[in-house]
């Protein structure tokens, strides 16, 4: 245990400062405002993988790390959409997909947003329409916010994230 | 095993016996597919054959199929023995597309056949499961996406309806009761269905049902050109973007006979140990996490932060999506960056040594991953497993070393080989993993051969076809190319090692608790992308 103590103190802290950029430290502000005045301080966040090759879901991931450390921006990823206040969809939506994004987009409380994550999502990307797949996300479910990416580096995310808050 | 050598010196004994069973081998071709051996097979052979293959060991590895024309379907599937890979072929009629099964005798390609019946409309008679696999209801029954007359984007599509009506295996008794989990799961995680029947908190059994994330991968590489090729390759799944980018370059540059430069191969070889440390990294830290250690999850994950970063910088790219183009890399490294990636390089190697001897020094994880999740060799050899599923269950499998395609044909690839089967095996092998890819990793960069990083790419005939095959972090990797007419992609299947994987999970989670489920799928880690395709 004194060892684990060890390495946490040796390491110290890396969470970053959000990024050093006048237009984003203004936005942050903004939504700061937006947040607490209208979610008591936190955004929830439920991801739905809707037919993504796994790409986005790593870098949504690196949200999490401590690099990134989202929730010190009142952004959280919860289990279920009942706890949702935005759905962050990435992924071309497979048409075995469809339905249960439709049931997921349904099951979240309004007010409600739904962010398409990564390329796919914004206009169907590598993959596009097909037998198989719905392309964007807009196709399927009405959507408020597109990040753009392949995969978008947790950086733009988080931009992406503010903006859907301000917005 | 000698490194680079296909021996083939099994194949005569293999061919002597299908003589004696009656096996009429119609023609066989050592470049065709080279470096595999290509044998041709009248269909009511195709099973009997497999039973042959099975009794010389041999292992099985991969089933597609493609059209030909109007009136023809051809079957193939892959068998590997001691690094040397054959595949089998047989024209089946489209009329009539009966052949036998493979899975009476290799219950690896049960999922691959049912694959194959979904999208061709293939009977495999003797199949002990007809249930479809892949298809939910995105389209008829009868209808078969990648046969030719089948259009990629067909009119008027309706609103696809929720999956329903599969027939689950049901349990019944006193105190049984199931869990129906996903495809929406509660973390951030790809989409899949779990059907679990437990009594009390023990598992008595687990079906998967995948097929969540189909995108018709198959079916819109026709048509494509090369590069465009490479793309959609390193996006089947996102996390083996270079693996499988290179799986499908190798196939088309065998296609094509062009040669790629060394120097551009360690550059290939440089990025996919780099992915396969990525993804170790993340996996050891979420293991760790799904038994509530947190710790080792945030320094995992700050590693594979400080990792990215190095491949945003020096590659230009923080995953090392479509890095690796036809004909070799998209740019050259720079002896500065070299120099940079021996630095981390280290600098990881001195962090590794601290974190993971702390990691073997923690008595509470080993009381909840030793002993959980296990499966034993002979399990894993009957259903095929590949990766460090099967390299910690005593199979020690590594094409990187048994198949010695090039750069890893010049280096000395010490493949970790475990013998518990159990989930603290499957981290010990990834831990041992990136430790060798460090050492794999500093050879490339010390000593990079010379010369361009690009081939000139020459447009195949019409027809000409190329297997790939790469050990990606997962395991091995089976890309199968054919060419059509203007150089253009008439057929593209890579089998991912999550083909082979995601069965096992449904075995070596047998008599564990259902709170164990998220650790024990961690610990495989399939892909549910690369098998839904």
């Amino acid at each position: 245990m004194l060892r684990i103590f060890d390495k946490i103190r040796r390491v110290g802290i890396v969470t970053e400062r959000a990024p050093r950029d006048i237009e984003l430290e203004a936005l942050g502000k903004q939504v700061k405002r937006h947040i607490d005045g209208r979610f008591s301080g936190s955004l929830a966040i439920r991801v739905v993988d809707a037919g993504s090759c796994n790409g986005c879901e790593l870098e949504i991931h690196a949200l999490n790390n401590p690099y990134y450390d989202v929730e010190r921006f009142g952004v959280h990823f919860v289990a279920s959409p009942r706890h949702a206040d935005a759905l962050l969809v990435t992924g071309p939506v497979s048409r075995h997909m469809e339905a249960a994004l439709k049931r997921t987009y349904a099951a979240t409380p309004s007010p409600k947003w739904v962010i398409a994550c990564g390329d796919c999502a914004c206009d169907g990307g590598e993959f596009g329409v097909s037998y198989a797949s719905c392309g964007a996300v807009e196709n399927v479910i009405p959507v408020d916010v597109v990040i753009p990416g392949c995969p978008p580096a947790p950086r733009n995310l988080l931009r992406g994230l503010l903006a859907a808050m301000a917005g | 095993m000698t490194a680079g050598v296909n021996r083939f010196d099994w194949l005569s004994e293999f061919l002597a016996r299908c003589e004696d069973e009656m096996i009429r081998v119609r023609g066989s071709s050592v470049r065709a597919l080279a470096p595999a051996h290509l044998l041709h097979l009248d269909v009511e052979d195709w099973g009997r054959t497999a039973a042959v293959a099975k009794e010389l060991d041999c292992r099985w590895c991969a089933l597609w199929a493609e059209q030909l024309d109007a009136e023809t379907l051809q079957v193939n599937a892959c068998l590997s023995r001691e690094g040397d890979y054959f595949v089998l072929r047989a024209a089946v009629p489209l009329a009539t597309p009966v052949l036998p099964s493979h899975t009476p005798v290799y219950p690896a390609a049960n999922r691959p056949e049912r694959h194959a019946q979904d999208l061709f409309g293939l009977v495999f008679s003797d199949h002990p499961d007809h249930r479809r696999w892949i298809r939910h209801q995105a389209w008829a029954e009868d209808h078969y996406p990648l046969r030719h007359d089948f259009p990629a984007r067909p009119e008027g599509v309706g609103e696809t309806p929720p999956d329903s009506g599969y027939p689950f295996f049901q349990a019944q008794g006193s105190g049984v009761y199931e869990i129906p989990v996903g495809p929406v799961h509660a973390g951030i995680i790809e989409p899949g269905h779990f059907r679990f029947q437990a009594v009390g908190e023990t598992v008595l059994n687990l079906e998967e049902r995948l097929g969540y994330v189909h995108k018709g991968i198959e079916k819109i590489a026709e048509g494509r050109m090369p590069e465009a090729l490479a793309r959609l390759a390193g996006r089947v799944s996102g996390d083996t973007t270079v693996a499988h980018a290179w799986a499908a370059c190798q196939a088309m540059e065998r296609a094509a006979g062009v040669d790629v430069p060394s120097r551009a191969l360690a550059i290939r070889a440089v990025l996919a140990e780099r992915e396969r440390i990525a993804n170790h990294l993340g996996d050891i830290g979420a293991i760790c996490n799904d038994v509530g250690f947190a710790f080792v999850q945030m320094q995992c994950s700050r590693l594979r932060e400080d990792w990215q970063r190095g491949n945003q910088f020096v590659f230009g790219h923080r995953l090392l999506m479509d890095r690796v183009v036809p004909g070799g890399v998209w740019r050259d490294l720079t002896p500065q960056c070299a120099k940079l990636l021996l630095t981390e390089n280290a600098r990881l190697r001195s962090e590794l040594d601290e974190l993971l001897s702390i990691l073997d020094d923690h008595p509470s994880l080993e009381d909840r991953l030793l002993g959980t999740g296990v499966l034993p060799a002979e399990t894993a050899r009957t259903l095929g497993a590949v990766g460090y599923l099967a390299k910690a269950s005593g199979i020690d499998l590594d094409l990187r070393r048994d198949h010695g395609y090039a750069p890893y044909d010049r280096l000395t690839v010490d493949s970790p080989c475990l013998q518990a089967g159990d989930v603290a095996a499957r981290l010990q092998v990834r831990a041992a993993e990136i430790r060798h890819s460090l050492e794999l990793l500093e050879h490339l960069l010390k000593r990079p051969p010379v010369g361009p990083v690009q081939a000139g790419w020459r447009t195949p005939a019409a027809g000409a076809e190329g297997l790939g095959l790469v050990e990606g972090w997962r395991g091995e990797i089976i890309t199968h190319v054919r060419f059509g007419d203007d150089g253009r992609i008439a057929r593209f299947f890579p089998r991912d090692p999550s083909w082979l994987n995601w069965p096992i999970l449904e075995q070596l989670i047998h008599g564990n608790i259902v709170p164990d489920f998220p650790v024990c799928n961690k610990s495989v880690n399939g892909s549910y992308s690369g098998q839904d395709l």
